[in-house]
């Protein structure tokens, strides 16, 4: 293998943003729009105040525990498509103890988050188990449980949870005082989500990286038979990288519902884990990666809402850029791939 | 067709697995293409069958250079390659995979397809099924239906490596005479192998490369010693087995029965005793894989009672096995044995590192190295073990193995080792006698198996012989045996 000369390489790595760009800028200029003032928009609306950058840390806390947890699953060799329903698990868990428990903050807080964890690694146990004990392919018990998971919410929202006055599609009640998590003076800011989220990725990035446990997960990964024949318990690494992944992604919905919400909401988990996907793949599954892939998506969520005030484009302009990044770097890693055959 | 080589480089990282290779093969002979473990031969074979890309040099064939970025161009161009694993998709139907790479899959060709399969399989005594699935056919008639496949695409060059590790005697017999008839028809047969036996009574010329360099071309009638001394720069004397004394029993089977949707191997009893060597025998799928898979604890057995040590191991789960210190190598080596895409370090965290928290990387690494040196493995502690070659991956595999075994299982030991390479891992495998392990190994070669073992077993249709002794039998007789005949 010849020694690629690193101007490729750095090409090669920023393509896939070059090329989305290329591609946004055509479907803007097909539908009679600026380009440059549409771009412009979606940066300004992401960072222009402190409100906004608040909005982006918020929006980066349930998208880095997610994307932390799949880079678990994914070492695993795992398609994770449950985090959704993990997250809305963790939410579920959150709600219970804060509309159930009578505690000051200095308690319930940290029994929300315990619970939230709790939540979405069962979620995670119950997805492991079919995979395992049931032989069912994990895409499809994720799938189903999400779809459970939602069906759960919808249910306790307008049954048991309903507030006094009657249901209604914006959810519970607000939680008590002593359940919302605190704020940084008078912004959206979490500081404690914030570190969570901070903590997840780091931890996660630390233990795959040097822990027995990663090397065993990455061994699964690339040849379950073989890492059992070596003495690895298969199905219990794999279990228990649902149970992690299901842990980070349920720590999301419970920051969701007590850090930005403050009730449970119909669609608490706002699609972050689907999103969490795109970003693991887009970081190629590192975790170095991953902070900086989460600040695009976050920026462009945060900033893509403006198009429809501003310009009256549809806001899932967004949506595309997203995605389309996604799509032409796997196109590119496909081509690196066959480079470096070679 | 003719083929040459001129100045052939390839270089993987700071490993030249071909320098500058320069050669000439005349169409219509046997070549023998022969090299200690690592010295470049499959490189130089997947360059020409379009697998990878030299760096530099040129390819010529009669005369006209050529270059294939894939080994469909390489087949186009009349030159196909036969893997030591096979490539077939093993779900598919015998002539769903001689079909394929032959184009427009119409309802017609099949037909057309299935009688020229047939009529191959005829010429060359092959008894392929064309309905049966390539997952359930034996490495040698996977082998066979892969020549046919590459002979219906049309091939002048078919290129062989190592087809002879795996497959029964029969079934070898039945390839070379197929060999011998292509290269009558002109073909040109290249083949690659470790075993000097058969590129004598093959080849009609030979070339040995040595760390990617040609070091010898000979023309037959060849001599053992000077192949040898080419390949190694040193003869080697067959050393005598020193014997070892027997312990207890370690391993007693009572009345074993294991079945599968193809084979039931029954009635299976046997003691074996700490430090004693006992081959397993027969064609391939006789029932050995079931009957070692089955020591190992890694398949159920329907009835009957394991007995490890004093104890009774019969439904206990595989780590268990693990725990009483039962080692198993099996054939299948980037399938079952490794994990493709770790590095060789990191294989040493995974079999040394249990019950710590964290990988001490200083210390896989330092294991890493012990290995590589004392194994002698060509790679570094981050090699990831799919870049060796294939003498390499053994010895990795076999480097591997933890200290102190109670039970060692091995499939095709020296499967895919060089002469020198084999002599040097049964004494190292024969040293762990001292310690008291037993060994039970499987092989298709008879004179490891005469020349290693204490008792033979021969395994025929599921059933399992009485054990002889080694050292009453010869090759001829346990041929006779294997073949279910009386001596
Ligand atoms: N894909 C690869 N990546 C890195 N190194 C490689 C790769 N393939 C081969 N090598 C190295 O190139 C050298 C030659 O390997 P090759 O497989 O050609 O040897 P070989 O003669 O076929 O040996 P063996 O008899 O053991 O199969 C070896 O040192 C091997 O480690
Ligand atoms: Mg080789």
């Amino acid at each position: 293998m010849k020694a690629r000369s690193p101007a490729l390489q750095v090409l090669l790595g920023v393509a896939p943003i070059l090329l989305t760009l290329v591609a946004a800028t055509a479907i803007l200029l097909v539908a009679g729009a600026n380009p440059l003032a549409a771009f412009g928009q979606i940066i300004s609306g992401a960072f222009e105040s402190p409100r906004k950058l608040a909005d982006v840390a918020m929006a980066m806390v349930p998208l880095l525990l997610c994307a932390a947890g799949m880079l678990v699953t994914f070492a695993a060799g795992l398609w994770n498509i449950g985090v959704e329903g993990q997250v809305v698990a963790g939410a579920l868990a959150t709600t219970w103890v804060a509309l159930r428990l009578n505690a000051p903050a200095a308690v319930l807080l940290p029994l929300t988050v315990l619970a939230g964890m709790a939540g979405g690694a069962l979620w995670g146990l119950l997805i492991g188990l079919i995979r395992t004990k049931g032989k069912v392919n994990e895409i499809f018990a994720g799938l189903g449980l999400n779809y459970v998971s939602m069906a759960l919410t919808n249910y306790l929202i307008f049954g048991p949870w309903k507030p006094p006055d009657g249901a209604t599609m914006s959810g519970t009640d607000p939680f008590p005082r002593a359940a919302w998590m605190p704020v940084i003076g008078t912004s959206r800011a979490s500081l404690p989500a914030i570190l969570l989220a901070v903590a997840g990725i780091v931890v996660i990035w630390w233990l795959l990286r040097d822990s027995q446990w990663g090397l065993r997960l990455k061994a699964v990964g690339q040849n379950e038979n073989a890492a059992y024949r070596l003495g690895i318990r298969t199905s219990r690494e794999i279990v228990l990288a649902f149970m992690v992944c299901g842990m980070l992604a349920g720590l999301a919905g419970s920051l969701q519902t007590t850090a930005v919400y403050r009730r449970l909401i119909p669609s608490i988990s706002g699609g972050y884990g689907y999103m969490a996907q795109l970003v693991v793949l887009l970081s190629g599954l590192r975790a170095q990666a991953v902070p900086l892939v989460v600040l695009f998506f976050a920026a462009i969520q945060v900033g893509s809402p403006r198009l429809e005030l501003r310009m009256y484009l549809d806001s899932s302009l967004g949506g595309v850029l997203q995605a389309g990044t996604v799509l032409f770097f796997l196109l590119v890693r496909g081509l690196r791939q066959r480079l470096s055959k070679e | 067709m003719r083929i040459e080589f001129r100045n052939l480089d390839k270089c993987y990282g700071s490993v030249r697995a071909n320098d500058k290779i320069s050669l000439t093969l005349q169409s219509g002979t046997i070549q023998g293409l022969l090299g200690e473990n690592g010295a470049g031969k499959t490189t130089l074979m997947k360059i020409l069958s379009g697998y990878t890309r030299a760096d530099g040099g040129e390819v010529l064939l009669d005369g006209t250079a050529v270059t294939f970025a894939s080994p469909a161009q390489a087949i186009a161009h009349g030159i196909g390659m036969l893997h030591q694993d096979p490539m077939d998709v093993p779900a598919l139907s015998v002539l769903d995979n001689f079909m394929l790479g032959a184009g427009r899959g119409l309802a017609q060709q099949r037909k057309r397809s299935a009688a020229q399969l047939t009529e191959l399989s005829r010429q060359f005594g092959f008894a392929l099924d064309p309905d049966a699935t390539a997952g359930s056919l034996s490495v040698g008639e996977r082998q066979q239906l892969e020549l046919v496949r590459l002979l219906a695409l049309g091939v002048q060059v078919v290129v062989l490596d190592e087809p002879t590790t795996g497959i029964s005697e029969p079934q070898k017999l039945l390839l070379f005479a197929a060999l011998r008839k292509l290269a009558e028809q002109g073909l040109t047969v290249i083949f690659v192998s470790h075993k000097l036996a058969e590129v004598e009574a093959l080849c009609s010329r030979a070339v040995v490369l040595r760390t990617g360099r040609v070091v010898g071309e000979v023309q037959a009638p060849f001599s053992s010693d000077q192949l040898v001394m080419m390949m190694f720069g040193q003869c080697f004397s067959r050393g005598g087995r020193p014997a070892a004394p027997l312990g207890d029993e370690v391993l007693q089977l009572d009345d074993i029965a294991v079945h599968t949707h193809q084979l039931s191997v029954e009635h299976i009893s046997l003691g074996v005793r700490a430090g004693e060597v006992i081959g397993l025998a027969g064609l391939e799928g006789s029932g050995q894989r079931l009957l070692m898979q089955a020591c190992a604890g890694i398949r159920r057995v329907g009835s009957g009672r394991i007995t490890l040590a004093g104890q009774d191991m019969t439904h206990e789960p595989y780590h268990r096995y693990l725990q009483e210190r039962v080692a198993f190598v099996p054939a299948a080596r980037l399938e079952e044995g490794m994990i493709a895409g770790l590095q060789i370090r990191e294989h040493v965290a995974l079999a040394k590192g249990n019950g710590h928290l964290f990988v001490r990387w200083d210390e896989a690494e330092a294991g890493a190295r012990r290995l590589i040196d004392e194994f002698r493995v060509v790679g570094q502690p981050t090699t990831r073990v799919q870049e060796l070659s294939g003498g390499n991956q053994q010895r990795t595999l076999l480097g591997l193995l933890p200290e102190h075994l109670r039970l060692l299982l091995l499939e095709h030991p020296t499967r895919g080792l060089d002469v020198e390479s084999s002599r040097w891992i049964w004494q190292r495998l024969l040293a762990r006698r001292a310690d008291g392990t037993a060994i039970l190994f499987t092989s298709t070669d008879l004179d490891e198996l005469v020349d290693h073992s204490d008792r033979i077993v021969v395994f025929s249709g599921g059933a399992m012989s009485r054990p002889v002794s080694a050292a009453d039998v010869t090759c001829e007789q346990l041929g006779y045996l294997i073949g279910g005949r009386h001596a």
